[in-house]
């Protein structure tokens, strides 16, 4: 790697254009988080691209063996810190498996609704964030006040805003509160009656498609030998999604509702607007979800745990579809009250790693909209 | 020439008691220097008040409302701030390029401002003289100069911080600055053609009727969009693209030099805008309906309004495109300058020129070829760039109907490895078997989720199921 | 206009320039008296996203910016041209023939850009 040590039009004897290293991260208002990428750059060309990872470690699964299942959820919910519930959901459906637990089916019903919910917000999040990186400013103030909406609901049965903590093994925390179904339903329906601003603010947008239209194509051999996963794989027309493909929850009896959405191209543009389809789905999942819920009996939305959780000795391979992709967790259990390993499988982490085939041959500025593109959470990567 | 300056101030509304423009005492030429200061350093302060406000309007938000009455005085508070902050001048630094590179760019924006007019002709201290500094017979050629200049500062910014971000920053800014100068340059051309001068009173002066936007409507069109571009204002802010280069040339400037740039760059706004106010539309004189209505509106200090007002329309021009559109990719903007922008310039110029001669000639259809021509290249000019934008929006839609419709199946997809089963590739000779997952849409009973053993395994191998199944 | 009212006008700029001295020097004297002043190696690194910066930050960079470069000056140096003839243009004794003296120069101008076209210098590569 030649090091850029030569002043502009230094001498004729060094008139090669020399490659410029230039680090973008760990700080680099880009990267949303301290992800480091590391180009080679042929004038605003990139010849080689590496992520750098780690800047974040903070060793969740060495931790996780040291906590008993319940004070699992705390750390799990935060690797990918948007998307808390559907983090939280990994662990006590593997711990539920070990265990042979029934979960209550309202239980079961108010736990699809939330991750729901939960990937609204990480996806609203996405696509305010990713028009910023071009440089719309406004696009992520309408996206925010729609997850202000959705916040408000969550934030009212589980008094968090970010880190929600409302699963538990063998059910949710609490029951709803009175009259949330309908809070929640004129939330849902609020967003969905703003979805096409952002529509059309961004997706509409003549630059905003000429920057991200055939921009950072990635193919389906690549989305498979990197195990790239969620909207992103989907966007290169892989069509895998876990809520269908392999029902948890009560996606199972979802499946009209339901609709993978694909797309063919693989480029930012495809990406971006998966994510956007994704919402509307995601707005209808919650709608059937709190149907549902309104019409079933009374009855507990929680089991009643011993006062020492062990889950018994076996193993065990949870895996859902996170908001930004595949999120499994491999339980193995001695059957102590911790878990002998707990192996933790984030979206992020594959998804990034595509980054190195996708970025070489790239302009710089087209490097942020693929970067944007790949909606990561920096955590997600590091752990 | 100065006869023919006579002649033309004759025929602007000045003519009542023509002034000349070094007929002003001393004193009073100082002071209008520092005027122009004042006036520059002022409307910054309020142009960046308006933008956080009107941004943040676009954003459902407030902005600033604390510092003084609706936080008028909130930029004042942050240019004060900035003036208290340590300056860093980093270890690489080239120092003396550094340190005058701010000022490079600042001071030029400022000249720029000398031979814009403000306003007619006012009573100052007793004294008749005009709401212009100076007049010079090329006051237009002066502002691009200048323009030129100021951009040696930010060339020079880049240079000198010893770093790669303001490096490729300046870079980008320099490549440009010089393309939407060319572009901006001959879109003057036709005004010149137009106002037979090139100085800044007499182009005022000649749109005693109709406002050469009206007359040059390509040429208005160019301008607004080079002027965006000369600015480096977005959706043209490349080189200070925050996402890509961190600041841009300005990455490591600090205190009050950093200021410097952030003046010079809201003085440029106003100054390319006070050129459109000049150039196209009138400049300070009252439009249409109100000179109907009031015979007064174009005398004394009333003059002063308009332009800032006419100025104040162009500023929320910027601050609008600000608050609405993404950024522009490099090539994307470099195109759009090269290859629509100037060679337009030159076919509209030339139009207009053969027009021009057609008239002088005695042929009497000027309007109407004018008319429809300019309609031609205008509807051409938006088409081009309407779809470098664009590009083939049916693809798209094709694409989109043929998707998959809500809820149908994917049984009708090709072989797929990653179909159901794991997100990894086959081995190597090793065929993956018809998803065996994906044809079971059973739904299944809810709650009863846990025990069954479909949904576990382990990310290497999927035999592995089988080892989860004990504990259903 | 008299010759000393013509290089006046001009003066008047000279006093703009002097004025922004003036402005600059009392800013960049305030400025100094009012920041504090404690430089430490870590201050004074340049920006390179947290890592430490290896090297230089100058490299030697493609030539495709130095092209725009020559493209400026030709074009602008062609619009300086632009300029005086529309200027006089609409003015008596100058006719068809300034026209068509234009439209040859211009030609000229319309062949080099389009050769810089066909030869890919505007394309970003």
């Amino acid at each position: 790697m030649t090091e850029a040590t030569v002043g502009v039009g230094i001498g004729a004897d060094q008139l090669d254009t020399t490659d410029m290293v230039l680090n973008i991260g760990p700080q680099h208002p880009s990267t949303h988080g301290v992800l480091r990428l590391r180009l080679v750059l042929d004038g605003e060309r990139i010849i080689t691209a590496e992520p750098i990872i780690g800047y974040m470690h903070r060793g969740a699964e060495k931790l996780f063996e040291v906590r008993d299942y319940r004070q699992i959820l705390v750390l799990a919910n935060r690797h990918d810190w948007l998307s808390a519930f559907a983090n939280e959901l990994g662990v006590v459906l593997a711990v539920e498996r070990m265990l042979g637990m029934e979960v209550p089916e309202r239980a079961v019903w108010a736990r699809t609704l939330l991750a729901e919910l939960n990937r609204v917000l990480s996806h609203l999040m996405f696509l305010g964030s990713y028009p910023l990186e071009l440089g719309a400013i406004t696009p992520i103030f309408h996206a925010f006040r729609d997850r202000e909406e959705i916040q408000a609901v969550m934030e009212e049965i589980s008094g968090g805003r970010m880190h929600f903590m409302f699963n538990r093994v063998g059910g949710l925390k609490e029951d709803l509160p009175a009259g949330w179904l309908g809070r929640a339903r004129a939330a849902v329906a609020g967003v969905r009656g703003r979805v096409p601003v952002l529509r059309d603010l961004v997706h509409g947008n003549e630059i905003f498609r000429a920057r991200t239209k055939g921009v950072g194509v990635l193919s389906r051999e690549t989305v498979h030998a990197y195990g790239v996963s969620g909207p992103i794989a989907r966007a290169s027309g892989v069509d895998f999604d876990l809520r269908r493909d392999e029902p948890y929850l009560a996606y199972g009896e979802l499946t009209d509702v339901l609709r993978v959405v694909t797309r063919e191209e693989g480029d930012c543009l495809a990406r971006f607007s998966c994510l956007i389809d994704q919402v509307e789905v995601s707005l209808d999942l919650a709608d059937a979800c709190l149907d549902r819920l309104e019409t079933l009996p009374p009855g507990p939305i929680n089991l009643r745990l011993p006062k020492v959780l062990k889950a018994p000795e076996g193993h065990t391979y949870a895996w859902t579809e996170n908001p930004l992709g595949v999120n499994g967790y491999y339980l193995v259990s001695r059957g102590e009250k911790t878990p002998w390993r707990l192996k933790l499988r984030s979206a992020s982490f594959n998804n990034v790693q595509v980054l190195s085939e996708l970025l070489p041959g790239t302009l710089v500025a087209d490097m942020v909209a693929i970067l944007g593109s790949m909606f990561f959470v920096v955590g997600d990567i590091d752990k | 020439m100065s006869q023919r300056l006579a002649e033309l101030a004759a025929t602007t509304d000045l003519a009542a008691d023509p002034v000349g423009f070094a007929s002003d005492p001393w004193w009073l030429i100082l002071f209008k220097a520092v005027l122009v200061f004042a006036f520059c350093v002022v409307m910054t302060l309020f142009a960046i008040w308006w933008e956080r406000k009107v941004v943040a309007w676009m954003q459902m938000r407030i902005g600033p409302k604390h510092v003084g009455p609706q936080g008028l005085l909130q930029s004042l508070a942050d240019g004060v701030k900035l003036a208290f902050k340590e300056d860093i001048i980093v270890k690489a630094a080239d120092k003396p390029v550094y340190i005058l590179a701010p000022v490079v760019s600042m001071v030029p924006a400022f000249m720029a401002f000398a031979v814009i007019p403000m306003g007619g002709q006012v009573s100052m201290f007793g004294h008749q003289t005009h709401l212009q500094l100076t007049d010079l017979p090329v006051g237009v050629l002066y502002i691009l100069a200048t323009a030129s200049v100021g951009i040696y500062g930010i060339v020079l910014a880049g240079w000198s911080s010893g770093s790669t971000y303001p490096l490729l920053g300046s870079l980008r800014s320099t490549a440009q600055m010089i393309s939407y100068e060319v572009a901006m340059g001959l879109s003057f051309a036709g005004v010149f053609l137009y106002s037979g001068s090139m100085s800044t009173s007499t182009i005022v002066g000649q749109q005693g009727d109709t406002w050469f936007a009206v007359l040059l409507p390509v040429s208005f069109i160019i301008y607004i969009v080079a002027m965006v571009g000369e600015t480096n204002r977005a959706p043209f802010d490349l080189p200070e693209a925050e996402g890509e280069l961190v600041g841009g040339f300005h990455t490591e400037y600090s205190s009050l030099k950093f200021a410097l740039f952030f003046l010079a760059e809201y003085v440029n706004m106003v100054v390319v805008s006070s050129l459109a106010t000049t150039l196209f539309l009138g400049g300070y004189r009252a439009p249409w309906p109100i000179t109907a209505v009031w015979d007064g509106a174009n005398s004394g200090w009333w003059t002063l309004l308009w332009y800032f007002l006419k100025v104040q329309l162009f500023l929320f021009l910027f601050i609008w495109l600000r608050g609405t559109l993404p950024r522009l990719r490099y090539d994307q903007f470099m195109r759009l300058g090269w290859k629509v922008l100037i060679p337009t310039s030159l076919v509209w110029l030339m139009l207009i020129a053969t027009v021009r001669a057609m008239k002088n000639e005695g042929y009497d259809y000027r309007g109407i070829v004018l008319g429809i021509a300019g309609a031609i290249i205008a509807i051409l000019v938006l088409s081009v760039v309407w779809d470098m934008f664009r590009g083939t929006d049916d693809e798209e839609e094709k694409a989109k109907a043929a998707q998959p419709p809500p809820g149908a199946p994917g049984a009708a997809e090709p072989f797929d490895p990653m179909a159901g089963g794991f997100p990894v590739p086959p081995l190597p000779g090793q065929e993956l078997p018809p998803v065996p997952r994906r044809a079971v849409r059973r739904a299944e009973p809810v709650g009863a989720m846990v025990g069954n053993g479909n949904g576990t395994g382990s990310a290497d191998d999927e035999s592995a199921t089988d080892a989860t199944d004990k504990e259903v | 206009m008299t010759a000393h009212g013509y290089f006046s006008t001009y003066a008047l700029v000279g006093l703009v320039l002097l004025v922004g001295g003036g402005f600059v020097s009392v800013a960049f004297a305030a400025n100094r008296l009012l920041r504090p002043h404690a430089p430490n190696v870590e201050k004074l690194m340049t920006y390179e996203c947290g890592v430490d910066p290896v090297g230089e930050g100058w490299a030697q960079t493609h030539i495709r910016y130095y092209i725009y470069a020559y493209l400026y000056v030709i074009f602008a140096v062609d619009a300086i041209f632009l300029f005086p003839w529309a200027t006089v243009f609409a003015d008596p004794g100058f006719g068809t023939t300034t026209l068509v003296e234009m439209f040859v120069f211009v030609g000229f101008l319309a062949v080099g850009l389009l050769y810089a076209w066909r030869k890919g210098v505007l394309t970003w590569t």
